[in-house]
């Protein structure tokens, strides 16, 4: 057993592997996204900055302070949280009335803002960021090698994911969430500070981004165009999905990095494209998306 | 969107007419004391952003994909008129008609959704785009489509002369522009701005606004195609910039900065940000956050545009 569909074993594994790697960061990117749409209504271009930023932190941490990888993990998600609160508290806050189009606009307008001046300031050939040493190595298979880094990220993201749709789907918390996303008014009349909650779910959307960043880092370079591209396939990613499930975000951002991985294997050429062609089936077979309810 | 026209009102052709006038002379004198490459390079972008506005000023319909047609038509007009040897206006007329069956398809995918999904779709299907131009053969690749033949218009006039060409652009401009006035205030413009107004009443009124708001977009598609085709012709180039998501953000910008749904807004946007972009060309990325910066500024402060202000103060829309 050496061949699967033709292709050598350890190609097909190593793309599957590539591709559950990247269907983390979909996933991971993807629910951010849902989490501030949903209270929000805004689509948060600036997502793809704020993943950059999370990884800049990380890098920041290690060479500036000496704070290796497992502090970038908790410290870079409050940090980039924070910048993202201020944002929400002095810009966002003013559209809310307005049509959700502008919410759009001011982001893509803040995305450029912060990717110009890191690429202004670190130029676009990325800086290195090493794996922890815990994680370094790797375990052999049989079929395939497995590096230990890898893994960490495909089951930490999982974890995270699922601790996400854990809170918003199964706490007080969470209830109180999906409440003020609902009927924001009904919510605040009884007595809860539904704009502090808004500011938060922001915070916590970018935080998530910040997060998917970090781990990012030790696989991609850290750099400023890292999240540029990687925006556009998980807004394609989102509308495949539709914003209307937690776990929707999470199935739909593994699933296409999976098959992503499989269309390099198969068919090179249309691996950039294959989310987009995606996308356009869904759309042209079921337009509110695989999990998405039609308004 | 919100920046709205209000209704009809005595007056409101004259005003526009007047700076029908105004800015025709200003295209028209306009080589006197500006290059005339930069100008005709705004009028090119002035006809897209005009062609863009014509979704988001008077259907409500914000496209995010838009250099899908700007470049595609270029690169399709720069093959026709170096491989196949097409005369100028014939390879403008290939880039459009390209650019409309384009439009055509992405837009039965697009309009089966509204808002903000509207506008990730299109984003996504440009970028689609832009992979299949980086990498399909006839393209070039990185480094696109260079010399690209200006040749001779309907085999008389010499297109390498720069007051023919200049002509040439400025009569296409001028013909584009009133297709998309007479659009707007025609029966047709009027259902579409019903349609944004409130689409479920439309549909109560018995429109089938799928087909209105699919014949506004590939009209709007079209259009953008033959700006981007002349845009070939007059740089002699077609190039990957032209497809790529941030030529979508441009023209975002240049409506945003003249005035969303107003006629003369994306002409003085186009002008503006192009001359912004001429005067930082020097700063390097500097003009990406620049752009940001208005971005921003625009969103927060000053919704309405230039035109969008201007008109306000003489209480006419422009």
């Amino acid at each position: 057993m050496t061949e699967i569909f033709g292709i050598p074993t350890q190609a097909f594994m190593g793309q599957l592997l590539i591709g559950l790697i990247n269907g983390s960061f979909y996933a991971l990117l993807s629910l951010g996204l849902a989490v501030i749409f949903g209270l929000l209504n805004i689509i948060n271009f600036t997502h793809g900055a704020q993943y950059m930023m999370g990884a800049f932190v990380a890098w920041f941490l290690l060479n500036k302070t000496g704070m290796g990888y497992w502090w970038a993990l908790l410290v870079a998600p409050i940090a980039v949280g924070i910048v993202g609160v201020i944002i929400e508290r002095t810009m966002l806050k003013q559209l809310y009335k307005l049509d959700h189009l502008y919410g759009l606009l001011l982001t893509f307008g803040l995305a450029l803002i912060i990717q110009g001046l890191f690429r202004n300031e670190y130029g676009s050939s990325g800086l290195p960021y090493s794996i922890p040493s815990q994680l370094a190595g790797g375990q052999n298979l049989g079929f395939m090698f497995l590096p230990n880094y890898r893994a960490w990220v495909i089951v930490f993201s999982l974890v995270v994911c699922f601790s996400t749709w854990f809170v918003i789907e199964k706490t007080k918390l969470g209830s109180y969430l999906r409440a003020a996303t609902e009927n924001p008014e009904l919510v605040r009349a009884f007595g809860i500070n539904v704009p502090r909650m808004i500011t938060l779910t922001y915070g916590f959307g970018v935080g998530l981004a910040a997060l998917a960043g970090v781990m990012a880092a030790p696989i991609y370079s850290v750099n400023p165009l890292m999240g540029e591209n990687l925006i556009i396939v998980v807004f394609a990613v989102v509308v495949i999905g539709g914003m209307g499930s937690i776990m929707g975000s999470i199935v739909t951002g593994f699933g296409l990095g999976v098959i992503e991985g499989l269309t390099k294997v198969f068919y090179p050429e249309a691996s950039n494209t294959v989310i987009f062609i995606v996308m356009a089936i869904v759309l042209a077979i079921r337009p509110a998306g695989l999990f998405g309810t039609q308004k | 969107m919100s920046a709205v026209l209000p209704a009809v009102k005595s007056g409101e052709v004259g005003a526009q007419r007047i700076t029908f006038v105004v800015m025709l002379a200003f295209f028209i004198l306009g080589p006197l004391v500006m290059y005339p490459v930069f100008l005709m390079k705004v009028m090119c972008f002035a006809l897209f952003a005009a062609a863009f506005n014509l979704l988001i000023g008077f259907v409500g319909l914000l496209s995010f994909g838009h250099a899908m047609f700007l470049g595609t038509a270029g690169y399709v007009c720069a093959h026709a008129a170096k491989v196949w040897g097409f005369t100028p206006e014939l390879a403008i007329l290939a880039g459009a008609a390209a650019a409309g069956a384009l439009g055509l398809l992405t837009g039965l995918l697009a309009i089966r959704r509204q808002g903000i999904y509207f506008a990730m779709i299109t984003l996504a299907l440009a970028q689609m785009i832009f992979f299949f131009c980086l990498q399909a053969p006839f393209t070039g690749g990185e480094d696109g489509i260079q010399a690209v033949p200006r040749g001779k218009l309907l085999g008389i006039l010499d297109l390498s002369n720069i007051w023919n060409m200049y002509a040439t652009v400025l009569v296409i401009f001028v013909a584009g522009f009133l297709v998309i006035y007479r659009t707007v205030h025609s029966p047709f413009g009027q259902v579409l701005k019903a349609i944004r107004e409130n689409e479920a009443r439309a549909i109560s009124l018995g429109y089938n606004t799928t087909r209105y708001k699919l014949v506004a977009f590939v009209l709007s598609a079209t259009l953008s195609g033959v700006a981007g085709a002349t845009n070939a012709l007059v740089f002699q180039l077609a190039a990957l910039n032209s497809v790529h998501w941030s030529m979508s953000g441009e023209v975002v910008l240049m409506n945003l900065v003249g005035g969303l749904g107003t006629i003369f807004g994306p002409v003085v946007g186009a002008f503006v940000v192009l001359a912004m972009e001429n005067y930082l060309a020097t700063l390097g990325f500097w003009v990406t956050i620049v752009q940001g910066a208005i971005f921003v500024l625009c969103v927060l402060a000053f919704r309405r545009g230039i035109v969008g202000e201007l008109g306000r103060l003489i209480r006419k829309p422009l």
